[in-house]
C-alpha cells in the first residue's frame, strides 16, 4: 500500500478513534448493562397523519440496534477513506448511533417523546443557523466575526422592546436585524475602515453589548417590565399537508415564521454563494483580494457591504430568543450561541450546507439534553448540560478531518500606499 | 504611441523610486525595461496599472491624457498585467478566475458558457491547452502564467505588462514565453517586458529602456553587448564569474538519506530525497521554485515539523533534535526570506548579531546580557562584512536588502560550522551585494565547509557550484557536474532525466 499523506493519516487515526469509542459504547451500553426496561419513542406530536405512534424496546436490544447504526457509519467512513472520499456523513452516522444508544440506556423505562425532541432540536438550532451565516457571510469575504454574539445578543434584546413598545410582533421582527446589522457596523467600521485587529473589535463587540443590555435590563426591562418586556412570541404557522407528514412534518412545517425566513435565507445564501457574481466575488476577496482588486473589483466595499449583511442575518437569529420562543428578553439570554454557531462555521468548513448540518447537530445534542432531565434520567445535571459541548469538542477536533478557512481570512486589505 | 510616461516620479518615504521617468511605448513593439533588483521597475508598472499613485508625472494613453486611480481605469484603457505574483484565486477553476470582475449574468446566476468558448479559443490560438474546469492551484506555474496572459487579452489589452515573467520558468518554458510574446506582437499588441535578465531581452525586444536607481540611465537596442547592457544597468564594470579556489574536496560533511518532507496539509513535498555534501564542496539545487527545495533547506535545520527518514551532519544523527541544536552542531542558515526569518526587524544590528548564541558565553553570563561584548561584537562584524549603517544600534529594518543579507551572513559564518546552508541567497538583491555574497561562500568553500546552495537562477548555480543536484517536484532528477549545458540543466528542471 501506498504510503499515506497526513490527511488520510488523520482520517485513518479518527477511524481508529471511532472504532475504540465504539467498543467503549458497546461495552458500557449493551454488554455490560443489564437494563430490562423498555423504552418508548413516542411519534406523534399533534395531528399528523400516523404512521407509528409508539415504539417500544427493551433498553439493552435499543442500545445494541443504534451500536450497529454507528458501526454502519464506521464502515462507511472507511469506504470512504479507502476511496479517498470524504469520511464526514460517516461519522455523523456513527455520532448520531452512538447518541441514540446512550439515550436507549440512559433512559431506560422512560417515555421519550422523539418528534418533540426533534422540534426543539431545530428550534435550538436555528438561532446557530442564522449566526454560522453571519459568520459565513463575514469570513468568506475575509472578515473574521467574533461578534455573533453580541450581534444575537443586542438583536433579541431589541427586537423584545420594539413588540413589546408597539405591541405588534412584525415591528419586533422588523427591528432585529436592523439592531444586528448596527452591531456589524461598528464591526465593519473598525475591521475594515481602520483594520483594527478582527479579533480583539469582536471580543470588544461582545463585551459591551452585554454590558449595554445588562445596564438597561436593570434599569428599564425589570421595572416596568409591563411595558419595556411584554413582547410575547410568534405562534406557529402549519404549513397545510406538508405538516401532516409523519414525523418530520410536525417538525419541518409546523414552525414559527422565523424558521421558514431561515430555510430561504439558508437556501439563497448556498446558491449565492458558489453560482451568483456577488458569490463569485465574494469568495475572489476572501481568497486573493488583491487579486480581485486588479480586476477592478472594490475589496473593503463588498467586505463592508457583506458585514453588514451578516448582521442583518444574525440579526433574525437574535430574535428567535425573544419573539421567536418565550417572548421576553433575559440577562444574557444567548448564553455563547454565537460562539457555538462560529463552532458549527468551522465544523461545516465554511459551507452554508455543512454550517446547517453542525447547528442541527449541536441543537440535537442540546435538545437531548434537557430531554433526559426532564424525564428525570438519574445523571448529574451538570453532567448533561456538558453533553452538548462534548459533542461539540468531539466533533470539531476529530471527525472533520482538515479544514481551510478562506486565505484572507482576518487580513486587513490596503493596496500600495493607499 | 500606445503608452507614453512623462516624467513619473514616486517616493516612499526618503526613497526616490522613480525619478522623472520617461518612457515611449509603440504599437506592437517589445520594449524591454531592464534594472537591477530595487531600481524602481515594479514601482513605475504599479502606477501605471493604478496600484500605486504617482507623485508627478502624466500618462499618456493614444496620445491622450489619462488619469489612472484604479486597476479598473488602466483595463478601461488596454492596460494588462501579468504581475510577478500571480493574481489567481489558487481555489478557482480558470474559467472562475477569468471571468472575475467581468461576469455576465442571467438572474444573477453567472453563465460560463461564452467565457469557456473564449478561453478556448485564445488557448487554441496560441497553442496552449488550458482546460477552463482546471482548478488553479493543481496547474503548474508555466501554465498559470499563460491563464494571466489570456486573462489580459480577453480585457483587450493593447498594452501588456509581463513584470519578472521568466523568474518562475524553467529555460525551455522561458523559450516558449518568449515566442509568445512574438506571436502577441505580431498581432499588433504592444507589451512592456520588465526583466534584469540580459540574454532575454536581447532575443525579443525591439527597444531597451535601462533604469538604475529610479532614473532612466539609456536606451539602447537589442543589437548592444550583453556587457554594455550590464555596465548600464549596474553603473560600473561588473564580473559575475568570481574565481574560485582548486576543486579539492574532503569527506561527507552532510548526508541525507531517503529524507520525506511533508507540508501542514498534508501534502508530500519532498519525497525519498538522498543527497551528500562533501567538506570544501559547493552542491547547488537547481528547479523551479515550490518544487521542495525551500523546505529542504528549512528540514536540514529541523524548521520543519513532518519529516521522515535521515539527516546525517558528520555521522551524527541530526533529524528530529531542536533547531537550536541544529545549528550548534555546525550549521550556518541563511534563510530565504531574511526580513521574515533571517532578522528580526524591528532589533538593532547589534542584537540581530547576538540571535544565535545570546544565551551563550561570552554574550551572557548567569542570565544577563554582556553589554559590552555584544556591541564590541557588532562594531567586529559590521567592520568584517561590510555593513553600511549609520549606528550599530539602528534596527535591521532601516537596512537595503543587501545590507541585511550581509548582517545574517555576518552572524551565521562567525559560528564555529562545518556546513552552509544558503536559500536564495541572492534573491532581490544589487549586483555589489550579489558579488559579496558570492565571494563568501567560496571563501567559506576554501575553507574546507560543506555548502548547500538553493537558488533557482541558473546562472548563479552554474557559476558557483561543484555540483548541481536538479529538484522537481520534491525528487533529485539527478546530480551533474557543474559544467552540464543549460539545455540539459532546463530539461531536468522539468522533470525530464
Amino acid at each position: 500500500m501506498a504510503e499515506l499523506n497526513l490527511v488520510q493519516k488523520r482520517k485513518q487515526k479518527s477511524i481508529f478513534t471511532m472504532l475504540a469509542l465504539f467498543a467503549i459504547f458497546t461495552l458500557v451500553f449493551y454488554i455490560t448493562s443489564s437494563k430490562t426496561e423498555p423504552i418508548t419513542f413516542g411519534f406523534i406530536l399533534g395531528d399528523e397523519f400516523k404512521l407509528i405512534s409508539e415504539w417500544s424496546v427493551s433498553s439493552r436490544v435499543g442500545s445494541g440496534i443504534f451500536m450497529l447504526l454507528a458501526l454502519f457509519g464506521i464502515g462507511l467512513s472507511y469506504l470512504g477513506f479507502k476511496s479517498e472520499k470524504s469520511t464526514t456523513l460517516g461519522s455523523v452516522i456513527f455520532g448520531l448511533g452512538s447518541i441514540m444508544s446512550f439515550l436507549c440506556w440512559a433512559a431506560a423505562g422512560k417515555f421519550i417523546p422523539f418528534t418533540g425532541l426533534l422540534q426543539a432540536a431545530l428550534l435550538l438550532a436555528v438561532p446557530l443557523i442564522f449566526g454560522s451565516m453571519s459568520g459565513l457571510l463575514c469570513e468568506k469575504s475575509g472578515v473574521i466575526n467574533i461578534a455573533i454574539e453580541g450581534q444575537l445578543l443586542f438583536s433579541a434584546f431589541i427586537s423584545a422592546i420594539v413588540a413589546s413598545l408597539t405591541q405588534n410582533l412584525m415591528w419586533g421582527l422588523l427591528s432585529a436585524p436592523i439592531a444586528g446589522a448596527l452591531v456589524s457596523l461598528i464591526l465593519a467600521y473598525f475591521a475594515i475602515n481602520f483594520k483594527v485587529d478582527q479579533v480583539i473589535i469582536g471580543f470588544v463587540i461582545n463585551v459591551l453589548v452585554l454590558g449595554l443590555t445588562n445596564f438597561f435590563y436593570s434599569t428599564l426591562l425589570v421595572p416596568y417590565d409591563s411595558t419595556w418586556n411584554a413582547a410575547g412570541s410568534f405562534s406557529n404557522i402549519p404549513i397545510p399537508i406538508l405538516s401532516k407528514i409523519p414525523i418530520i412534518g410536525p417538525v419541518l412545517f409546523n414552525q414559527t415564521i422565523i424558521v421558514y425566513i431561515m430555510y430561504a435565507i439558508v437556501t439563497l445564501i448556498q446558491v449565492a454563494l458558489f453560482k451568483s457574481r456577488w458569490g463569485l466575488r465574494t469568495r475572489a476577496i476572501g481568497e486573493l483580494p488583491i487579486a480581485a482588486d486588479s480586476v477592478g473589483i472594490d475589496v473593503n466595499k463588498l467586505r463592508f457591504r457583506n458585514v453588514m449583511l451578516a448582521g442583518l442575518v444574525s440579526g433574525l437569529g437574535g430574535a428567535v430568543f425573544t419573539i421567536g420562543a418565550v417572548g421576553i428578553f433575559s440577562q444574557s439570554m444567548t448564553a455563547g450561541a454565537g460562539f457555538i454557531a462560529l463552532a458549527c462555521l468551522v465544523f461545516g468548513k465554511w459551507s452554508p450546507r455543512g454550517a446547517l448540518v453542525a447547528a442541527l447537530f449541536f441543537g440535537f445534542a442540546n435538545s437531548l439534553q434537557s430531554n433526559l432531565s426532564i424525564s428525570g434520567v438519574a445523571l448529574p445535571s451538570e453532567l448533561m448540560l456538558m453533553i452538548p459541548y462534548i459533542a461539540t469538542i468531539i466533533a470539531v477536533s476529530g471527525l472533520v478531518g482538515r479544514v481551510r478557512a478562506p486565505a484572507a481570512d482576518g487580513i486587513p486589505y490596503s493596496r500600495g500606499n493607499k | 504611441m500606445p503608452l507614453e510616461l512623462k516624467g513619473i516620479s514616486k517616493s516612499f518615504g526618503n526613497l526616490q523610486a522613480n525619478n522623472q521617468i520617461n518612457l515611449k511605448v509603440g504599437k506592437g513593439e517589445i520594449h524591454a525595461i531592464l534594472g537591477e533588483n530595487g531600481a524602481g521597475k515594479s514601482t513605475l508598472m504599479n502606477i501605471v496599472y493604478g496600484l500605486l499613485q504617482p507623485d508627478s508625472g502624466e500618462i499618456l494613453v493614444d496620445e491622450k491624457l489619462v488619469k489612472i486611480l484604479e486597476p479598473a481605469d488602466a483595463i478601461k484603457y488596454g492596460i494588462g498585467m501579468v504581475h510577478q505574483h500571480f493574481m489567481l484565486i489558487p481555489v478557482f477553476t480558470v474559467a472562475e478566475n477569468i471571468a472575475l470582475g467581468r461576469e455576465k449574468s442571467k438572474f444573477g446566476i453567472i453563465s460560463f458558457a461564452e467565457i469557456k468558448t473564449k478561453i478556448k479559443k485564445l488557448s487554441d490560438e496560441f497553442k496552449f491547452d488550458i482546460d477552463p474546469d482546471a482548478i488553479i492551484e493543481d496547474l503548474p506555474v508555466g501554465v498559470q502564467q499563460r491563464i494571466e496572459i489570456i486573462k489580459a487579452l480577453m480585457y483587450d489589452a493593447k498594452v501588456l505588462i509581463l513584470d519578472e515573467p521568466t523568474a518562475v520558468l524553467t529555460p525551455q518554458e522561458t523559450d516558449e514565453l518568449l515566442n509568445v510574446m512574438k506571436i502577441l506582437k505580431s498581432r499588433g499588441t504592444s507589451i512592456i517586458f520588465i526583466t534584469h535578465k540580459l540574454r532575454e531581452v536581447r532575443a525579443v525586444a525591439d527597444k531597451i529602456t535601462i533604469i538604475r536607481l529610479g532614473k532612466v540611465v539609456g536606451t539602447q537596442l537589442p543589437s548592444a553587448s550583453q556587457e554594455e547592457l550590464a555596465n548600464l544597468m549596474v553603473g560600473r564594470e561588473v564580473d559575475l564569474a568570481p574565481s574560485k579556489a582548486a576543486f579539492n574536496p574532503g569527506g561527507n560533511v552532510l548526508e541525507i538519506n531517503d529524507l520525506s518532507i511533508f507540508n501542514d496539509s498534508g501534502r508530500k513535498v519532498v519525497s525519498n530525497l538522498s543527497l551528500n555534501i562533501r567538506a570544501g564542496e559547493i552542491l547547488a539545487i537547481a528547479g523551479v521554485q515550490g518544487n521542495g527545495q525551500s523546505e529542504l533547506a528549512r528540514a536540514i535545520v529541523n524548521l520543519e515539523k513532518h519529516k521522515s527518514g535521515s539527516i546525517k551532519l558528520d555521522g551524527k544523527e541530526i533529524l528530529g533534535s531542536t533547531v537550536r541544536d541544529s545549528l550548534r552542531a555546525g550549521i550556518a542558515y541563511i534563510p530565504e526570506s531574511r526580513e521574515l526569518d533571517g532578522l528580526i526587524s524591528t532589533f538593532s544590528i547589534t542584537e540581530n548579531l547576538i540571535l544565535d548564541v545570546h544565551d551563550l558565553e561570552p554574550a551572557a553570563s548567569r542570565g544577563q546580557l554582556n553589554r559590552s561584548y555584544i556591541s564590541e561584537n557588532a562594531t567586529t562584524l559590521v567592520k568584517e562584512f561590510d555593513v553600511r549603517t549609520q549606528s550599530i544600534e539602528a534596527n535591521s529594518s532601516s537596512l537595503s536588502g543587501g545590507n541585511k543579507q550581509k548582517v545574517v551572513l555576518a552572524r551565521e559564518l562567525s559560528r564555529e560550522v562545518k556546513l552552509v546552508v544558503a536559500a536564495q541567497p541572492t534573491r532581490g538583491l544589487d549586483v555589489g551585494s550579489i558579488e559579496f555574497v558570492y565571494e563568501k561562500l567560496l571563501a567559506e568553500r576554501a575553507n574546507k565547509k560543506a555548502i548547500l546552495l538553493i537558488s533557482s537562477e541558473l546562472d548563479e548555480v552554474m557559476e558557483l557550484a561543484d555540483r548541481i543536484a536538479v529538484i522537481y517536484k520534491g525528487e533529485i532528477v539527478g546530480v551533474v557536474d557543474s559544467d552540464v549545458s543549460r539545455e540539459k540543466l532546463g530539461l531536468m528542471m522539468a522533470g525530464i532525466k
